[in-house]
């Protein structure tokens, strides 16, 4: 049997990121980033926002976009769910509804890559919230 | 919800609510007493005695979002549905405890599900939180501290892509070692 993973292998591994992170160090203020939170409350739990947030990550990683995905409390648009609020730096946050993988997949394509809007914008104006 | 992993996603969302730095998540399978217990412990903000006995009201909520709470009536009334029990207890400023028994072997039991997941997320993008998780099974025990994992990993993120995939890996291959139930 294969051995299993431990803290020590962490330390390994830790020593690797740290050399590649120093070479890379850009911009690294969260502020100049693409920033995408998840609602993730009971609505939005059940609705599947625990699969779109792991596709989220998995997709921008594969892709090499650099984003924050963070998750956020209850916007208010249970009927809506799974939400996500998306920030592109220097413009205001917009807040998608009914996000599956398909919408995920085109908000990457298309609002992130392209800055080009898509439909199924909550259209109320929208202010971010704390928790 | 559909399973159980993701009935502690939720549960845990109230300790991050509460601005607690520390949470234990702890699963404890007792297959001799067909027992199934799951508890969350945090030292967030807590709760007064009225707030904790209106806590499991589904029209009670503590957010402005929304006007309904369905978090820990639905948690709540999972476990009683497989004959167990469920036990909220609260001290204003000390922190929160939530302790929910499942029938393990009972036909309505919701299947544990991706645990993985449901950590990952948790561990990897819920902010400074810190979190001791510990399962336990006739087999063995797990136990896993994010603050050992952060103080390993010193200035690295623990968001870097590289430690998200090696956490998974790490928790998949010791729960496997455990030999955990669906």
């Amino acid at each position: 049997m294969n051995k299993i993973k431990s803290l020590a292998d962490l330390k390994k591994l830790q020593t690797e990121v740290q050399s590649k992170i120093k070479l890379r160090e850009k911009g690294d203020n969260p502020e100049n980033l693409i920033q995408i939170k998840v609602s993730m409350a009971t609505c939005g739990i059940a609705s599947g926002a625990k699969e779109i947030m792991n596709y989220l990550i998995e997709e921008l990683d594969h892709q090499g976009i650099d984003a924050v995905v963070t998750q956020t409390g209850c916007m208010g648009y249970c009927y809506a769910e799974p939400t996500i609020e998306l920030t592109i730096p220097g413009q205001s946050p917009v807040v998608y509804g009914f996000v599956n993988k398909t919408k995920a997949q085109d908000i990457i394509e298309k609002h992130i890559k392209l800055n080009e809007m898509l439909d199924g914008i909550i259209p109320i104006s929208y202010t971010t919230i704390d928790n | 919800m559909k399973d159980l992993s993701l009935h502690i996603l939720d549960i845990v969302q109230n300790s991050i609510r509460a601005k607690a730095n520390l949470i234990g998540i702890e699963i404890t399978e007792l297959p001799e007493e067909n027992q199934l217990i799951i508890t969350v412990t945090d030292d967030g903000s807590g709760m007064n005695a009225e707030q904790v006995q209106l806590a499991i009201d589904p029209f009670y909520t503590s957010r402005t979002t929304r006007k309904v709470g369905l978090g820990l009536s639905l948690f709540k009334q999972n476990a009683e549905m497989t004959g167990g029990s469920f036990i909220l207890e609260s001290e204003l400023g000390k922190g929160t405890k939530v302790t929910a028994t499942f029938g393990l072997n009972h036909l309505d039991r919701p299947i544990l599900g991706d645990l993985v997941g449901t950590l990952l997320l948790l561990i990897c993008s819920s902010g400074e939180a810190n979190y001791v998780f510990k399962h336990q099974t006739p087999s063995g025990e797990f136990e896993l501290d994010t603050r050992d994992i952060r103080q390993t990993l010193e200035n690295v993120p623990i968001n870097h892509p590289d430690i998200r995939s090696f956490l998974k890996e790490m928790l998949q291959e010791n729960l496997e070692q455990i030999q955990i139930s669906e």
